[in-house]
């Protein structure tokens, strides 16, 4: 009996060897392939939060979640003028307008000078702009940065969520994902 | 080399670049006057998490978001919101993440079962070695 606990404490001696291995292979498989940090809304399929945003700049239409379901599918960018990403993606948001795209914007945190001025150096592609100064629409969409997008459907349903700025290789899936929500 | 070393400084101070220009919320810094409420505030701010500095949570936050949040945490529980309502809210949001408060979920099941398992553990071992004292 005492013979055998030894030959088991023997094997055992390896234990924290074997676990020290496992723990370094799981530390190489997570450098490797790193896990997604963005935090995603909850609120795709959902509705959109009621909500009513005051213009963000002068002679620029604002915006509130009535204006997100005319029967038509919207895509609604959360920007910022203090937002360097932004000013790259704007030029993308350009070229999907040209494609038909509705956009509509969120300046976070702005004030309507420098959303004013940002528009005149980058480009327009928004048709209604609402000032969201407390990011309090940003946190009701569950989004956790600028620049996000949301999809909304022409029903006002959120149908997809994409964070970080639109870049040109974005552009397929957008669009696809507008033709969904037709 | 003047110019280059300020071209450097530059580099420095590229962060601020991702602050906008808009002072702290009201409510960001500020303290509710009722003293009760701000600790039911407080409590909540603790144990949600930053979306900006995903360690830590918005009571300790500097980032801007995380005092807007602070913000609206303070406003609610002002409005008479109960901490547990804000919080199933911000949840409904951006899933149980958001919140340091450890749930009942099966994912989180590991995590109340491993002192258990472990203790377990503890007890066979501690068994064995009696054991092996007493046959020697």
């Amino acid at each position: 009996m005492a013979q055998g606990a030894l030959r088991m404490s023997r094997r055992l001696r390896f234990a924290p060897l074997a676990l020290l291995a496992l723990v370094i292979a799981a530390l190489i498989w997570r450098l490797a392939t790193p896990g997604d940090s963005n935090v995603h809304s909850r609120l795709e399929g959902q509705p959109v939060p009621q909500f009513v945003l005051a213009g963000a700049m002068p002679g620029k239409a604002a915006l509130s979640s009535s204006d997100l379901a005319t029967g038509h599918p919207r895509l609604v960018n959360i920007f910022a003028s203090w937002c360097v990403p932004c000013i790259t993606e704007v030029r993308v948001l350009q070229q999907l307008k040209s494609q038909g795209v509705i956009v509509d914007g969120v300046a976070v945190r702005d004030r309507p000078a420098d959303v004013a001025q940002f528009l005149a150096r980058n480009g327009d592609p928004y048709e209604r702009i609402g000032s969201d100064p407390q990011s309090r629409l940003q946190i009701a969409l569950g989004a956790s940065g600028v620049p996000e997008s949301f999809v909304v459907d022409g029903m006002g349903i959120i149908r997809y969520q994409h964070i970080g700025p639109i870049e040109e290789s974005d552009v397929s899936t957008i669009l696809a994902k507008l033709h969904e929500a037709k | 080399m003047k110019r280059l070393a300020l071209l450097m400084l530059l580099l420095v101070a590229q962060p601020l670049l991702a602050d906008s220009n808009l002072p702290p919320a009201y409510w960001a810094n500020r303290q509710l006057p009722d003293p009760a409420q701000e600790a039911r505030a407080q409590g909540l701010m603790a144990e949600l998490r930053c979306l900006v500095c995903q360690g830590q949570s918005i009571a300790d936050s500097d980032a801007e978001l995380a005092g807007d949040m602070r913000d609206l945490v303070r406003r609610r529980i002002a409005a008479g919101e109960k901490p547990s309502a804000i919080r199933a809210w911000l949840v409904q949001r951006y899933g149980s993440w958001i919140s340091y408060k450890p749930t009942g979920e099966l994912a989180a099941w590991p995590l109340w079962l491993a002192p258990v398992a472990l203790l377990a553990v503890g007890a066979w071992m501690l068994r064995h070695r009696f054991r092996l004292g007493t046959r020697k």
